[in-house]
């Protein structure tokens, strides 16, 4: 496969400022990742730091309740400031900070993604600004405080539909202004290569420990692996290590929003098509002027329009397959995770938990399901709250 | 030899770089754009770009993102814009490039964008995100047509880079004034006089000089190295405050400024 594509997938389909800077870190990361010094820095500020490896946890009363399959938690809602996006910008900081950058940018829609990035931008001393939609500047404010806390400045965006996307725009015109100094830590596997790539490399860590942990408590692997999709980079974490296991089955779990009209759901695999948006051919919501779509999800990590380019390759080869769930039903799975485990996971983990509630019933008691508990949902107590009235 | 790059060698000839202008297809309305080309023709302008809405501008600035916001809102369409041109050229012969984006091309076919645009009459299309290294199959696509081709440049380039874009382009080279996004600017960067620099070492193809040029100086500052210059923002901004004929009268005003300083080149 031609380097930075996956299949007809991926690429780099930007403006011409962009391709010298894209082919510098490219080369900058290929050498750091065959370089043990960089390797031993990460894995020691993922151990001491974020909290790794995080543990892999039997449900034994969501199994008990859902009566079929064995179900198994990675449970990433435990890594440092609270899921899986700290993998990335660890290594992503770590890696600038080596190529001689001083200024961290990224974009953020639920604030995650921004926490992380002021994280590891406070912890190895690097200046840091988040592009965040206005819409999400305002139902994220707790997460907005945090960023401010944590040495960050918040640069809300007013463009478009003011929310990721418009984010990810305002980011892409930052870094084409400020390539001399400024890395843009993107927090996905979605852009241009080398990102899609580099982001998975650094969430493949979630894998590697899974499925080194599933085979010692269950003695083999799993029958499926389930993951929530927004741009797909826990659900590449988790699935990299199993690709090769061609018994076990792969899961995206999409958001079906309220409903599949334009503009209700960000399910591209089910509403979308190929084509261009930030940098890559993938599949994206788009009209059919090609014009890309709003979209809505109750979980802001999944309300995006595009996937990572992996994933439709993924789906081409029918290695993964790609299902959707409703709002409804990942608040119900948000609300029984919450009940029978007493953990809260975050709405777009609950996206996973929601397509496990419809699968694992079905399934034999000795099967094996792991779904990837990718974040905590602490940050979304208060929009669950207003939603339930009370 | 097409129409576009025979229009910007012609500054070789008599000494006077050429004046592109940037116009968003459809803002407010395709009657005001179709006015507006006609009347730019009249007032000296050389050549038109003529931009095409996308809803995600990441290279452009506030000033043509809106313009693109307001296009979208006014329901304009590739197809649209391709109708436009055709309307155009029942009155004006002036180069027209396409300038937008790639997904809104890629979504109307390739194959069918090139044949359409050339048979509408369009001499040119720049996709300010796609790089040569993605574009096989929109080059053959308009290779087939005779629809020509212009790639941008920017100060990051590298001599590698800089051979690429001239390879897969036909009308000209575009450089960018400076790293960032479409804009009006008090000052013109000096980069890109040494990228233009660079640029002529490998071809004989025009250079055009664009992004941030908005004042008569700066104007006559490019004039002096590159073979023309494009302005857009500056423009779209005149014509987006009040009246329509008010925002002619001041677009008019600023061609007349930017077409004074670009006799008397010092370059060749």
């Amino acid at each position: 496969m031609r380097e930075g594509y996956f299949g007809p997938f991926g690429g780099r389909y930007v403006p011409e400022t962009l391709m010298a800077p894209l082919a510098e870190l490219e080369r900058a990361y290929q050498v750091a990742r065959r370089d043990s010094e960089f390797q031993n820095e990460l894995e020691g500020y993922l151990r001491d730091y974020a909290g790794r490896p995080t543990p892999l946890y039997f449900a034994r009363r969501l199994t008990e309740y859902w009566g079929g399959a064995k179900v198994y938690l990675k449970r990433e809602d435990l890594v440092h400031t609270g899921a899986h996006k700290l993998n990335n910008t660890l290594g992503q900081a770590l890696l600038a900070k080596r190529m001689g950058k001083s200024r961290l940018i990224a974009e953020t829609g639920a604030g995650q993604h921004g926490v992380a990035t002021a994280t590891a931008a406070a912890v190895l001393g690097l200046r840091c600004e988040i592009y965040m939609g206005s819409v999400d500047v305002q139902r994220q404010a707790l997460n907005v405080f945090r960023m401010k806390l944590l040495g960050a400045r918040v640069r809300p965006v007013d463009s478009g539909s003011r929310t990721l996307k418009d984010a990810i725009n305002e980011a892409l015109r930052d870094w084409v202004t400020n390539v001399h100094d400024t890395h843009y830590l993107l927090g996905s596997v979605l852009g241009p290569h080398p990102y899609p790539t580099m982001v998975r490399d650094f969430q493949s860590v979630i894998g590697r420990e899974a499925r080194q942990q599933i085979l010692e408590r269950e003695g083999r692997l799993p029958d499926v692996v389930i993951a929530c999709v927004g741009g797909g980079s826990n659900a590449l974490g988790i699935f990299s290590a199993f690709l090769a296991d061609e018994t076990v089955r792969l899961v995206g779990v999409e958001a079906g929003g309220r409903g599949f009209e334009p503009g209700c759901h960000a399910a591209r695999f089910r509403g979308g098509s190929p084509g261009v948006l930030h940098g890559c051919y993938t599949y994206v919501l788009q009209t059919d002027d090609g014009q890309i779509l709003s979209t809505h999800s109750i979980a802001a990590g999944l309300d995006y329009p595009a996937v990572g380019p992996e994933h439709a390759f993924l789906r081409m080869e029918g290695r993964a397959r790609y299902v959707a769930v409703s709002d409804e039903e990942a608040l119900s799975a948000f609300r029984l995770c919450a009940q029978l485990e007493g953990i809260l996971p975050a709405l777009e983990s609950a996206h996973a938990l929601a397509y496990a509630a419809q699968v694992v019933p079905n399934m034999g008691r000795d099967a094996v399901v792991l779904v990837n508990l990718s974040g905590r949902g602490d940050k979304d107590v208060q929009q669950v709250a207003e939603r339930w009235g009370d | 030899m097409g129409r576009l790059r025979a229009c910007l060698s012609g500054s070789r000839e008599d000494g006077r770089a050429r004046l592109v202008v940037f116009v968003m297809a459809g803002d407010p309305d395709l009657d005001t754009t179709h006015e507006l080309v006609l009347r730019l023709e009249e007032w000296g302008v050389d050549a038109v770009e003529l931009g095409i809405p996308f809803s995600d501008p990441i290279a452009d600035g506030p000033v043509i993102q809106k313009a693109a916001e307001r296009a979208l809102a006014a329901g304009v369409t590739v197809q649209r814009v391709l109708d436009l041109v055709e309307r155009i050229r029942q009155r004006s012969d002036i180069p027209i490039v396409l300038f937008t984006y790639v997904n809104p091309v890629m979504r109307f076919g390739l194959d069918r964008f090139a044949q359409l645009a050339k048979a509408r009459g369009a001499d040119g299309a720049l996709l300010l995100d796609l790089p040569p290294e993605e574009a096989d199959g929109y080059l053959q696509a308009c290779r087939n047509v005779g629809l020509e081709t212009v790639f941008l440049l920017a100060p990051t380039s590298t001599e590698d880079r800089i051979r690429r874009a001239v390879e897969a382009s036909s009308g000209f080279l575009y450089c960018v004034s400076r790293t960032g996004v479409t804009g009006e600017r008090e000052k013109l960067s000096s980069e890109v006089e040494n990228l233009v620099a660079r640029v002529r070492r490998v071809t004989d193809l025009p250079i055009a000089v664009g992004f941030g040029i908005s004042q008569g100086e700066h104007a006559r500052q490019v004039a002096r190295y590159a073979d023309a210059v494009v302005v857009g923002s500056a423009v779209v901004r005149r014509m987006a405050e009040g009246s329509r004929e008010e925002g002619l009268l001041r677009v008019r005003g600023l061609i007349e400024e930017l077409s004074s300083g670009l006799s008397g080149r010092g370059w060749r």
